[in-house]
């Protein structure tokens, strides 16, 4: 039985003064530590794994933000990292989201089938 | 008519930096304004006294294993350093943190250009503005 289900839903809160999603990135870093880990997104946070998007070019008081982030990416390095990634599906369709619009190595799973997902888990980290 | 170097808006902020959304779009705003024109008065509440620390400082990423220079991490006390370039005379940033919030979060450490006040400075700026927006912690 997977380790860890780790739930993201909370999305782009300080993700361009962070430069990444800092449940994401504490994903990968747990998982790094040695880990079992899976990560579900849900509701706003769907978004994550919609690729092709760009953040650049935010400059405030003449600062500007050399590296911004890359959260598509940082979902595929999820996933290339040995990091089981779910999607749920009803909350993509909900804003229109079509599965050919999603980064790669995504699982997507229907809200039907989340008690299963957490069931299949030994803990569920809601963040 | 009220010109633009005339107009000026209070933002009342409560949220921490790296959080929330909530402060790079007011920052945003500041920019927005400061570039309009606009005279700026910013009233720092509750962890919103942290966007100014001095201490904010860069740091690797291990997950993507760049290095402090490579990774070039922002801090809204950079930011709003940068706010306070643009809003030195007409138009103006004034900047007030809370007191009390500094002084219960021992966050009394800024860059140059804050300055302690208290709830009644919020009243004041929105007397004296063109509008007041309020942007409370979610």
């Amino acid at each position: 039985m997977p380790g860890i289900l780790s739930v993201v839903e909370r999305a782009y809160h300080g993700t361009l003064e962070e430069q990444d999603d800092t449940i994401l990135w504490l994903s990968h870093m747990i998982k790094n530590a040695g880990a079992d880990l899976s990560v579900l997104l849900r509701s706003n946070a769907v978004n994550y794994a919609v690729k092709g998007q760009d953040a650049s070019g935010l400059s405030i008081g003449g600062v500007g933000l050399g590296v911004p982030p890359t959260l598509d990416a940082d979902v595929e390095a999820l996933a290339a990292a040995g990091i089981a990634v779910f999607v749920v599906e009803e909350d993509l369709t909900d804003r229109g989201i079509g599965s050919d619009e999603l980064c790669s190595g995504i699982t997507m799973v229907k809200r039907g089938g989340l008690a299963k997902l957490f069931d299949d888990h030994e803990a569920v980290w809601h963040w | 008519m009220t010109t633009s170097s005339e107009k000026s808006i209070t933002i009342a902020l409560m949220d921490p930096p790296y959080e929330s959304g909530t402060t790079t779009t007011a920052l945003r705003i500041m920019d927005a304004a400061l570039r309009k024109g606009i005279s700026v008065n910013v009233f720092a509440y509750e962890g919103a006294v942290n966007l100014t620390m001095r201490g904010q400082s860069a740091h690797p990423n291990p997950v993507k294993g760049t290095s402090i220079e490579e990774q070039d991490h922002p801090s809204t006390a950079k930011f709003i350093a940068g706010l306070f370039t643009m809003g030195q005379s007409n138009p103006k940033l004034e900047w007030v943190n809370c007191g009390l919030c500094v002084d219960e979060r021992g966050a009394g450490e800024w860059i140059d250009g804050p300055r302690r006040g208290g709830p009644g400075d919020l009243f004041k700026f929105s007397q004296e503005s063109t509008n007041t927006l309020v942007i409370g912690t979610r």
